[in-house]
């Protein structure tokens, strides 16, 4: 078997890869202290609503849920990024996924993390959380969001772990600080024939169990909508609409992430436009994939014309909704569509444009979900509307800002492009790769047939 | 068993809201102060609902009214979405909720159809002169759990304990809701709709009835009688 062979003392051009854990710049601790604050007053705000009770939301009767449902799907959405894509990239043996992968899959976990905590701080009675351990239903809904979040965590934190290994090795000789952590984390990596094929087979291993648990947390996530009576919640179309929102918002994720790796630590021999080029084409796929499910879900709904789903679609499509409906329209299919389409602004730029627009529409995207059914009941009576107070604003401004902060620290700890990985693409990855192509070529041999009779065909 | 039903006869109902009260103060529920209406915030087991008629165009203030306490539904929606079991229909048919045991996640609101389920969005709250007379039967509930009408199911446990020590069989009207017996129009009927003896069996029977949403299959447990077009 072939394997890189890397040491670790001179890693040549991938000493790069390592200078963000070497070398910190003063901009660096202004980031932190900027998001230490944010952070901060999120959890000043979420310490208000445990004093004084949930009321300090904009939440009423009839719209029981708010911000925090809407910031939970969002959350687990994004973390489709990674995991999902890096699988699928994997799987395929797309080549140009090797600089890509680890900052995705960072990005699954850490967002997972904080998606995960959001139906916590939509609770009224946080400090009895456990009772979902103690006495669960399994016929929740909910409950089966625990379970499979549950999972997707562990197996995603695995997932990223695994290729770490050979890179953390590294670290352990290089990185002056916290060697018991790397020491810890590098398992007695030693690069090892076996070590390298027992990797491989380890990473092939997870890749294959992340797509299903993957798929299936953002369809559970939908069900908990799905499963209830409500208008325009009640729709068999959830699962895979949200499964396919979820990759659309992860894949603009990546790309901003990379954008701003590729920018802050000068990486751009690394994170080349090509990378963001075929990310963005994803991404127009996806986008157009969007606007087939937005179109199925309402034209259906429209064509049935049931009054307490028309009341809602009106609602959505040209009442109080309208403007959030619209903008997300054209957040998630018309500029990312008109940025993609043409090689001429599917540059770093324009993908990164996109992006922030798909980012910002499918937030809007989850929240005229949520918000617009529970404002308009079956029954005419109780009547709300809603409007989030600060305490949900500056919540939503504290999570986004922990998973920011945790990211930049992320990228402190360990390297966000994966050394080996480059390095194999470098060494194997081109060799392989042509084998692999002449394998895709046509056979030339023998052009006869001689087990069927009258397809002769002989040579002249 | 038992299968526990209220009949409300919209013909006799004045809208009086006597009901709304007796509810109140049967079972502990904080005073809403014009914040908590503005807010959308008001706890109240029972609600007048008022439902614009047909043919509204011409006659806009043209309203029916409807008393709406929890419908306790044979298949309630609620409970299955619970993730803790803090919603439940026991054996009697009563829908009830475990204050102590919510996580106030509000899933059960958001699946029922009929929104008559209540969150504490704050710490509740009575003048000082009515923390003197809060009824001893009915735990006051704390801040950030769900609510609901229980069909004043303490009502029941007197009710039995009482038959039991007279040495006879529960009957028809021992047990009554407060907003039944407080009923002055007498609109409101309570009892047991499975038994043929029972006044509620007799009414669950009429052409008049009929039911909230019925065709949501939640088979609720409080019937209507319609009331008489007037013209």
């Amino acid at each position: 078997m072939k394997y890189v062979q890397i040491d670790p003392k001179n890693l040549g051009h991938e000493e790069k890869l390592l200078q963000p854990l070497l070398r910190t710049t003063p901009a660096f601790y202004w980031t932190i202290l900027i998001l230490f604050i944010l952070v901060g007053w999120g959890f000043y705000a979420y310490s208000v609503q445990v004093r004084r009770g949930l009321g300090v939301t904009g939440l009423n009767q009839p719209v029981y849920w708010g911000f925090y449902i809407v910031d939970f799907v969002f959350f687990i959405g994004i973390s489709h990024a990674g995991t999902l894509i890096s699988a699928i990239l994997r799987a395929t043996q797309a080549e140009w996924r090797r600089p890509i992968t680890r900052s995705a899959e960072a990005i699954t976990v850490l967002v997972l993390l904080i998606g995960g905590i959001q139906p916590i701080i939509d609770l009224g009675r946080p400090d009895r959380v456990l009772n979902v351990l103690r006495t669960p239903n399994l016929r929740s809904p909910l409950l089966w969001d625990v379970i499979s979040i549950s999972a997707y965590l562990t197996c995603s934190s695995i997932y990223l772990w695994i290729p770490l290994i050979p890179d953390i090795a590294i670290l352990k000789q290089r990185v002056p600080r916290f060697r018991w952590l790397y020491s810890l984390l590098s398992a007695g990596w030693k690069g090892t024939e076996e070590q390298w094929r027992k990797l491989g087979k380890a990473i092939s291993i997870m890749m294959v169990i992340i797509i299903p648990i993957a798929v299936s947390v953002h369809t559970v996530v939908s069900w908990v909508f799905a499963m209830t009576v409500q208008p325009f919640w009640h729709s068999t179309i959830f699962g895979p609409f949200f499964v396919a929102g979820a990759i659309f918002s992860g894949i603009a994720a990546i790309i901003v992430a990379m954008a701003i790796i590729r920018k802050v630590y000068h990486l751009e021999d690394y994170l080349k436009p090509v990378h963001f080029s075929n990310l963005g084409i994803l991404l127009l796929v996806m986008s157009a994939i969007w606007l087939y499910f937005v179109i199925a879900e309402h034209l259906t709904s429209y064509y049935g014309a049931e009054p307490a789903e028309m009341t809602i679609l009106w609602d959505k499509l040209f009442g109080r909704y309208a403007p959030v409906f619209w903008t997300m329209v054209i957040a998630n299919f018309i500029i990312p569509v008109a940025l993609l389409s043409f090689r001429k602004t599917r540059t770093v730029p324009g993908t990164v444009i996109a992006s922030i627009s798909v980012i910002i529409g499918m937030w809007l995207e989850r929240y005229q979900i949520v918000v617009p059914t529970l404002v308009n009941p079956r029954l005419p009576y109780p009547r709300g509307l809603y409007f989030p107070s600060w305490v949900e604003w500056s919540i939503l401004v504290g999570s986004f800002s922990i998973f920011i902060l945790f990211y930049v620290l992320f990228t402190k700890f360990f390297p966000i492009i994966s050394i080996w990985e480059v390095r194999e693409g470098k060494e194997l990855g081109i060799e392989e790769t042509l084998e692999r192509l002449k394998l895709y070529q046509p056979e030339e041999g023998e052009l006869t047939r001689p087990g069927l009779p009258g397809l002769h065909l002989k040579k002249e | 068993m038992p299968l526990w039903g209220m009949i409300i006869d919209l013909d006799k109902c004045t809208a009086c809201r006597a009901c709304i009260i007796a509810c109140k103060v049967e079972n502990n529920i904080p005073i809403s102060s014009p914040q908590t209406v503005r807010e959308h915030r008001v706890i109240n087991w029972l609600e007048m609902v008022l439902f614009p008629e047909e043919g509204r165009e011409e006659h806009p203030w043209k309203v029916r009214i409807l008393p709406r306490p929890c419908f306790h539904c044979d298949k309630p929606p609620c409970i299955k979405v619970c993730p803790v079991f803090a919603t439940y229909k026991n054996e009697e048919g009563i829908v009830a909720q475990i204050y102590p045991r919510c996580i106030g996640c509000r899933y059960c609101m958001n699946n029922c159809p009929y929104n008559v389920k209540k969150f504490n969005w704050f710490e509740p709250h009575w003048p000082e002169t009515m923390k003197q007379c809060f009824n001893p039967d009915v735990s006051v509930r704390p801040r950030g759990v769900v609510e609901k009408c229980t069909f004043c199911h303490h009502r029941l446990i007197k009710a039995e304990e009482m038959a039991k020590a007279e040495g006879r069989e529960l009957q028809d009207g021992d047990y009554l809701p407060a907003c039944v017996q407080a009923c002055p129009a007498g609109a409101m009927y309570f009892g047991d709709l499975n038994d043929p003896n029972s006044q509620v069996y007799h009414l669950s029977r009429s052409p008049r009835v009929f039911r909230l949403l019925e065709d949501m299959g939640t088979e609720p447990k409080v019937l209507y009688l319609t009331e008489e077009k007037s013209e």
